[in-house]
């Protein structure tokens, strides 16, 4: 939650900069962005590289539950297109795109800012912001309502760091492996997904 | 966005090389580079005049946007656990496994 604010609190001071115009416009016509976005794949895929530890104990995984990852993915999209038909100056392209960042806020808005323009970019960050708030404060009614595999669905992509703690005391302790390897398929699919739709 | 895709795999390919060492400097670094990176997605938003003052309905179509995905994979996250546990009533527990 503190890490959260952080990064909510780099967004807002970027804003007040860019109103005030207290930076030369130097930085902000330069590509400094698209190296530092490179830099930070790089240290992305290195963490996921050296992580086998997790990548072994996938193994243990009830198959079926294994498919929760693309029941996430197709159900989202899906209430994503549903949007689209009601946003008559979005496109279906755009909005699932912001739909494909699965609560990633940080890397899902960078993305769209750079492939879609800053204002999808908004939307993106405030839309999967709320995603990852609503699985922190929602968890235990969704337990309730829906079984133990709802909050690790609409936790996303933060189902292996941020939104862990909760889901595995709303959800049990034998759903821990099952949300980390669904943060873990999830998350590796927002970067080819969110620019796969952006490029349409 | 081929290349940022690349480059995320030449990072996947150093970790495994890197795993035995002590790679605590990573995390930190993606953390700085978010918070970078998001002050700069700022700085864009705030340098746009359309944006600000649009900011209700962007909100707005934000919120509408995240439910409805949060109500998409409720479902089907749903029907998952039903077809899973009539299945095999059992047999739904992982346990073991330390990560």
């Amino acid at each position: 939650m503190k890490g959260s604010l952080i990064i909510v609190g780099f967004f807002v001071l970027g804003i007040v900069c860019g109103l005030y115009h207290w930076l030369p416009d130097v930085v902000m016509q330069s590509d400094i962005s698209f190296y530092v976005l490179c830099a930070l794949m790089f240290f992305v895929g290195m963490s996921v590289g050296s992580n086998t530890s997790a990548l072994k104990s996938f193994k243990k995984l009830n198959p079926r539950l294994a498919l929760l990852p693309l029941m996430t993915i197709v159900g989202t999209l899906a209430g994503c297109s549903i949007v689209a038909l009601l946003l008559p100056h979005r496109s279906l392209a755009d909005c699932l795109a912001v739909g494909s960042g699965f609560g990633y806020y940080s890397l899902s808005s960078i993305f769209i800012t750079r492939y879609c323009g800053p204002e999808l970019g908004m939307v993106a960050l405030l839309a999967n912001i709320v995603r990852e708030v609503f699985t922190l404060l929602g968890a235990p009614l969704l337990v309730r309502y829906f079984g133990p595999l709802s909050p690790i669905s609409v936790g996303g992509a933060t189902t292996m760091d941020t939104t862990l703690p909760i889901i595995t005391r709303c959800s049990g302790n034998d759903f821990v492996i099952l949300s980390i390897f669904h943060g873990f398929i999830v998350d590796f699919s927002v970067p080819f997904l969110v620019t796969f739709f952006c490029s349409l | 966005m081929l290349k940022v895709v690349a480059i995320m795999f030449c990072g996947m390919g150093a970790g495994y090389l890197l795993r035995k060492c002590r790679l605590g400097i990573v995390s930190a670094l993606v953390m700085v580079f978010i918070w970078l990176l998001l002050f700069f997605l700022g700085l864009e938003v705030g340098a746009n005049p359309r944006i600000i003052s649009a900011i209700q309905e962007l909100g707005l179509e934000a919120l509408l946007l995240s439910l409805a995905g949060i109500a998409g994979s409720v479902t089907l996250a749903w029907a998952l656990w039903r077809f899973a546990s009539r299945k095999k009533s059992s047999s739904h527990e992982q346990k073991g496994g330390q990560s």
